[in-house]
C-alpha cells in the first residue's frame, strides 16, 4: 500500500511533465511512466508542519512508534506519541476530545464504541475495500449502528486451555468428556476452573458455557449488530442457570465463588487443575516448561460454546484537525501488513488482519485461540450492556454459591429487571 | 530572673524599623529576592506565553494577574503581610477553591457520557454518525482541484473524470490526464491540488475534509466525498440540521428532533432521542436525584449508613487497641519494650494498599490461610457475605491502623506530668479512677482532634474498600453497589472512571454532599474538642 502511494506520487510528478492534451472528451488519457521510475521510496505526501497525536498504552507504544516513524520519515509530519494506562484511555478521550485537548487517534477497545457515539467525541472510519482483508468479527465488532468506528488491530477471546501434562494432549469435545477425562487423570474434586473474578462473578468467562445453551445477553440481527432485546431469558437461560446450579457448591462444587485471577493462575501453573477457560493474558503462558493445549470451549448445552471477542483497535477524534492525515495514517500505514505484524510482535494478540490470523496459526496455541475466536461473538457494544453486568454477574454468583434453591426462579428474575432496566 | 534581666537594661532600645522596609543598599537578602523574583517572573510569562499560543484566555488572564500582583507585593513596602501570604493564598486558590468551585460547577449540569460537550459539537457528531456511505458504490481515485477559491473533486470512474464543487454536480469533463492509479493529474480549466499542497495547509485539509460533491441533481443519490484526499465515494446523510428551529429532520422517516435545552438531547415527539447529547445545566436534579432515583436512593442510603458506621468504628476500635498496647508498653516493669514498640508498628509502615491485597488473599473463602488456620478449613465467606464483608473491612482497618494510635498515645502518654498523677496517686486514688480521671482526659486533650481528622480520613478511606472488596457483596439492583461501598467508593462507580457509563455530575453532587458532611461533623466535633482543654 506504502509503496502504491510512493508510485502514485511518483507518477504524478512525471504526469505533470508530459503536456498530455486530448481532444476527445472520453475517456481520459493514462499518462504512461516507467514503472522502474516509481519504486524510490519517495515521499508520498509531504506533510511537514503537521502534528498528530495518538494516544496509546505502554504495551503497544513501541510498534505504533515504528509505524509512525516511517509515517514522519515519509511524509515530514510530526507523530506525538501518549502513553497512557489502558484503563484511563475510554475516559481521557471522553473528557478531552470535546475540549479540543484530545489526540487524533487513540487505542481503544470496541466496545468503547457505544460510549464514545453518545459522548459525540469519534469519527467513522471507511477501510472502503480494505475491510475485506480484516476477520469478519473484528469489523462488525467495531460497526455501531451500521457505521465503521474503528480501525481493528486484534482480537482475543477466551478459550479452553488444558494441561497436556495432566490430560493428555487430546480435546475434548463435550463438557461430560472433559470431566471424565479430568476424573481418570484424579481430579475428580476440581476439573475445570471457572473464573469468578472471586466473589463479584463474571459473565464475561461463563459466557461461552451460557451460549452453549443457546442463550445470548442480546439477540443479534440479520447484520450482526445487536438488539436490545435481551436473550437470556426463557427455557434456554434457565437450563444455563440449573447448570450452573447443579455445578456449583450446591451440587457437584465445580463452580465457586473464590476463583480470582491469582487463584486460577496458581492453580493451573501448580498443575492442580487441568482444564481452564482464559485467554491467552494468563502468565503461564511464559512458562515453556508448560504443555498447554489450547482449544474452542467446550459445549456443554450442546450449540456451540461462543466466547465473547474483544476486539482492539484504532478510533479517530471526532475533533480530529487533521482528519485527512489521521485516515491516511490509519488507512495507509497502520493497515498495512507490516504494521500489524509489528504491532503483533510488540503485544502478541490474535492478529485482526485475516493474513497474519492464518500466519500466526502455526503456532498451535495461537490456532486454539483463533479458532475459539472463530465461533465466538463481539461483545456488544450498546450502551445498554451496561446495565448487564452487575445484574448477570450478581446473579450468577448466586446461583453458584448455592444462596438461592430456586437457581431458574434467580435467573427469571435477573432478566426481568434487566428487561425493566432497559425499558 | 529573667525579669530582673531585663530590668538592668537601662537604656530602651528605639523601636527597630521592620527590616522588609529597612533599605541598607544592596545587600544579599536584596540580591537573593532579585534572583527569586527573576525566576518567578521567569516562569510567569513562559506561562503567559504558553497560555496565549494555546489560545486559552482564562488562564492567560489570571496568570497575568498573579504575576503583576507578585511583583508588586514584593517590591513594594507597604506589603509586608502579604509577602509570607501570597505563595500560600496561590496555592489555596488553585488546588482547593478552583477545585472546589468546579466541582460544585459539574455538579449542576449533567455533565457525563451521554453529554460530554458542547451542542455545537453534538450536531457535529450526529451528522458524522448518520452520514453513511451508499450501498454498493465503489471507493474511486480521486483528486482535489481548484479555481481560485473554489474547490472541487476531480473523479475517476470508469475511466472518465468527472469534476464538481460544492455547488456544481459532477459532470464528465474531457481533456483529462490521468496517472496509472486512475487519479486524474490534469483537468483543463482547474488547478489540482498536489497532495503536498494539501497536506502542508491545514485549513485546506478542513475544507477538503467537510467539501460534499453531490453526485446528481437528485439530493438524494448522495454526494461524492473524501476522507483522505486520495480517494472518495458516495455518502448519504439521513438527516438534515436546520439551525434557525434547533431541529435534525430523518429525510426517511419525516421524523423531527428538537433541541431540548432542558435535557441536552435531539428528542422526538414519540420520546425517541438521538444519541449524542450535550452538556446543559441540571439545577437541583442530581441532589433530587440522589434521593429519589428508585435504583440509586435506597443503596445509597445504606452506603451512607455504612459510611458513618465504618468511619466510627473505625476510629473507635483502631484507638481503643492502640491506647491498651500503649498503657501495657509504657509500663517500666516490661522488658525489651522498644523492640515489642518497633514490631507493633511494623502493619503501619507497610503501604495500606498492599496489606489490603494481602489480607484479600489471606481471607479467601477456600484457599485462604485463615479458614484454613484459625477456623480449621472451616468454608467462611469473609468477603462474600454482606455482613461478614463489613466485618473483614473494619478488622482489616483496625489491624492497618492500630499502630498509629498505639504510636500517638505512647507519646502523648509519655508527655503526662508525673506530678499530677503522683499527687492523685497521694489523695488514694487507684489504677482505674487515675486512668479514667487524669490520664484519659489529659490525653484526649492531644489525642480528640486527631481523632477528628482520623474519622475524616476513613469516612474517605477509599483505598481499604476497593483493595479487599471492590465495594462487593453487589446489592441486587442495578445501583452498581455493594454492601461495604463507602460514599467515596460509590462515587467512584457512579463517575464512572472504572467502566461503564459516566455520570460526572451526579458524581460531582454527591461529593459535594460529602464535603459538607465531613465538614460539619469535624467543625462540630473540633467545637467539642475545645471543651476537653478547658480540664
Amino acid at each position: 500500500m506504502r509503496k502504491q502511494i510512493g508510485m502514485g506520487a511518483a507518477v504524478l510528478a512525471t504526469a505533470s511533465l508530459l503536456a498530455a492534451c486530448s481532444s476527445d472528451p472520453e475517456p481520459a488519457e493514462t499518462a504512461s511512466t516507467e514503472p522502474t521510475a516509481s519504486t524510490s521510496e519517495a515521499p508520498a505526501i509531504d506533510a511537514s508542519g503537521q502534528t498528530l497525536t495518538i494516544w496509546t498504552d505502554a504495551e503497544r507504544e513501541g510498534a505504533i512508534q515504528t509505524v509512525a516513524d516511517t509515517f514522519q520519515e515519509e511524509t515530514g509530519a510530526t507523530v506525538e506519541i501518549v502513553q497512557k494506562n489502558f484503563e484511563d484511555l475510554r475516559n481521557d478521550f471522553i473528557a478531552q476530545v470535546p475540549t479540543g485537548e484530545g489526540p487524533d487517534i487513540t487505542v481503544g477497545a470496541h466496545d468503547w464504541a457505544g460510549a464514545l457515539v453518545e459522548a459525540g467525541v469519534v469519527n467513522t472510519v471507511d477501510l472502503g475495500e480494505t475491510a475485506d482483508d480484516f476477520e469478519q468479527v473484528a469489523v462488525d465488532a467495531f460497526t455501531y449502528d451500521g457505521q465503521l468506528y474503528g480501525l481493528p488491530y486484534a482480537t482475543e477471546a477466551i478459550a479452553l486451555i488444558q494441561n497436556a501434562d495432566l490430560v493428555g494432549d487430546t480435546a475434548p469435545t463435550t463438557w461430560d468428556e472433559m470431566i471424565s477425562m479430568a476424573e481418570e487423570a484424579g481430579f475428580e474434586d476440581r476439573p475445570f476452573l471457572l473464573y469468578t473474578n472471586g466473589t463479584t462473578g463474571d459473565g464475561y468467562s461463563s459466557y461461552p458455557v451460557q451460549t452453549s445453551f443457546g442463550a445470548p445477553v442480546f439477540v443479534q440481527d440479520e447484520s450482526g449488530s445487536y438488539t436490545t432485546e435481551v436473550g437470556m431469558g426463557g427455557e434456554a437461560g434457565q437450563a444455563y442457570a440449573q447448570f450452573l446450579y447443579d455445578n456449583g457448591q450446591a451440587g457437584t462444587g465445580y463452580f465457586s465463588d473464590t476463583i480470582d485471577y491469582d487463584t486460577s493462575n496458581q492453580l493451573f501453573a501448580d498443575g492442580e487443575v487441568p482444564f481452564l477457560l482464559q485467554g491467552p493474558w494468563m502468565p503461564f503462558f511464559d512458562d515453556d516448561s508448560m504443555n498447554i493445549v489450547v482449544s474452542p470451549m467446550v459445549s456443554a448445552g450442546g450449540e456451540d460454546a461462543a466466547p465473547f471477542v474483544g476486539v482492539q483497535g484504532f478510533y479517530v477524534s471526532s475533533q480530529s484537525e487533521n482528519t485527512l492525515l489521521a485516515n491516511q495514517f490509519l488507512t495507509n500505514y497502520m493497515a498495512t501488513e507490516d504494521a500489524q505484524r509489528a504491532l503483533y510482535e510488540a503485544d502478541p494478540r490474535l492478529p485482526a488482519l485475516t493474513s497474519l490470523a492464518e500466519e500466526f496459526s502455526a503456532d498451535p496455541i495461537t490456532a486454539g485461540f483463533v479458532a475459539s475466536a472463530a465461533q465466538g461473538v463481539p461483545m456488544p457494544s450498546i450502551p445498554e450492556m451496561g446495565n448487564v453486568w452487575d445484574l448477570w454477574n450478581a446473579a450468577e454468583i448466586q446461583i453458584i454459591t448455592g444462596a438461592t434453591d430456586d437457581p431458574t426462579g434467580t435467573w427469571d428474575a435477573m432478566v426481568a429487571e434487566l428487561e425493566a432496566s432497559i425499558g | 530572673m529573667a525579669n530582673d534581666d531585663a530590668i538592668a537594661v537601662k537604656e530602651p532600645r528605639a523601636p527597630r524599623e521592620s527590616h522588609a522596609r529597612r533599605w541598607s543598599g544592596l545587600g544579599w537578602g536584596f540580591i537573593a529576592k532579585l534572583l527569586m523574583m527573576a525566576l518567578v517572573n521567569a516562569l510567569g510569562l513562559t506561562i503567559i506565553l504558553s497560555a496565549w499560543n494555546a489560545e486559552a484566555w482564562s488562564i492567560l488572564a489570571v496568570s497575568v494577574i498573579l504575576l503583576v500582583a507578585a511583583d508588586i507585593i514584593y517590591f513594594a513596602k507597604r506589603t509586608l503581610p502579604l509577602k509570607y501570604l501570597y505563595p500560600g493564598l496561590i496555592f489555596l486558590a488553585i488546588f482547593q477553591l478552583f477545585t472546589l468551585a468546579y466541582t460544585g460547577y459539574v455538579a449542576f449540569t449533567n455533565y457525563g457520557t451521554g453529554h460530554a460537550g458542547s451542542q455545537e459539537q453534538a450536531v457535529e457528531a450526529t451528522l458524522i454518525q448518520n452520514e453513511r456511505r451508499v450501498e454498493g458504490t465503489p471507493t474511486v481515485p480521486l483528486a482535489i482541484v481548484r479555481d481560485g477559491d473554489t474547490l472541487g473533486f476531480a473523479v475517476t470512474q470508469d475511466g472518465i473524470v468527472s469534476v464538481g464543487t460544492e455547488e456544481d454536480v459532477l459532470e464528465p469533463v474531457s481533456g483529462a490526464v490521468v496517472d496509472d492509479s486512475g487519479r486524474a493529474t490534469e483537468v483543463p480549466g482547474w488547478e489540482i491540488v498536489t497532495q503536498n499542497d494539501l497536506f502542508a495547509d491545514q485549513a485546506l485539509q478542513q475544507d477538503v475534509i467537510d467539501l460534499r460533491v453531490p453526485v446528481s441533481d437528485d439530493a438524494e443519490e448522495g454526494s461524492m466525498r473524501t476522507r483522505d484526499g486520495s480517494s472518495g465515494a458516495i455518502y448519504q446523510s439521513s438527516l438534515e440540521w436546520d439551525d434557525e428551529a434547533q431541529t435534525f429532520t430523518d429525510k426517511e422517516t419525516g421524523t423531527v428532533y428538537v433541541a431540548d435545552q432542558e435535557t441536552g438531547n435531539f428528542v422526538a415527539d414519540d420520546g425517541s432521542r438521538l444519541p449524542t447529547g450535550w452538556s446543559v445545566t441540571v439545577g437541583f436534579d442530581n441532589f433530587v436525584k440522589a434521593v429519589t432515583d428508585q435504583n440509586l436512593a435506597g443503596p445509597l442510603l445504606k452506603v451512607t449508613l455504612w459510611t458513618f458506621a465504618f468511619a466510627i468504628l473505625t476510629v473507635l476500635t483502631s484507638f481503643g487497641l492502640g491506647l491498651l498496647f500503649a498503657l501495657i508498653y509504657n509500663d517500666d516493669r516490661i522488658r525489651g519494650r522498644k523492640w515489642m514498640r518497633t514490631i507493633f508498628i511494623l502493619p503501619y509502615a507497610f503501604p495500606a494498599f498492599m496489606s489490603a491485597l494481602l489480607w484479600r488473599g489471606m481471607l479467601n473463602r477456600e484457599f485462604g490461610i485463615i479458614n484454613d488456620w484459625f477456623f480449621f478449613g472451616a468454608d467462611i465467606n469473609w468477603l462474600g457475605d454482606p455482613w461478614l464483608a463489613k466485618f473483614a473491612i473494619l478488622w482489616v482497618n483496625l489491624w492497618l491502623s492500630y499502630p498509629y494510635w498505639f504510636l500517638v498515645c505512647t507519646g502523648a502518654l509519655q508527655a503526662l506530668p508525673s506530678e499530677t498523677m503522683e499527687a492523685s496517686r497521694m489523695d488514694g486514688a487507684g489504677r482505674w479512677r487515675q486512668f479514667r480521671s487524669i490520664t484519659l482526659p489529659l490525653l484526649m486533650v492531644s489525642t480528640a482532634p486527631l481523632a477528628i481528622s482520623s474519622f475524616a480520613f476513613n469516612f474517605n478511606n477509599f483505598t481499604i474498600i476497593y483493595m479487599l472488596t471492590e465495594g462487593g457483596p453487589p446489592f441486587p439492583g442495578t445501583s452498581g453497589l455493594g454492601s461495604t461501598d463507602i460514599l467515596i467508593s460509590a462515587i467512584y462507580n457512579i463517575s464512572g472512571v472504572s467502566g461503564g457509563s459516566a455520570d460526572y455530575g451526579l458524581a460531582s453532587a454527591l461529593s459535594i454532599i460529602v464535603f459538607i458532611v465531613v465538614g460539619i461533623i469535624s467543625a462540630i466535633a473540633f467545637r467539642q474538642t475545645r471543651k476537653l482543654e478547658e480540664i
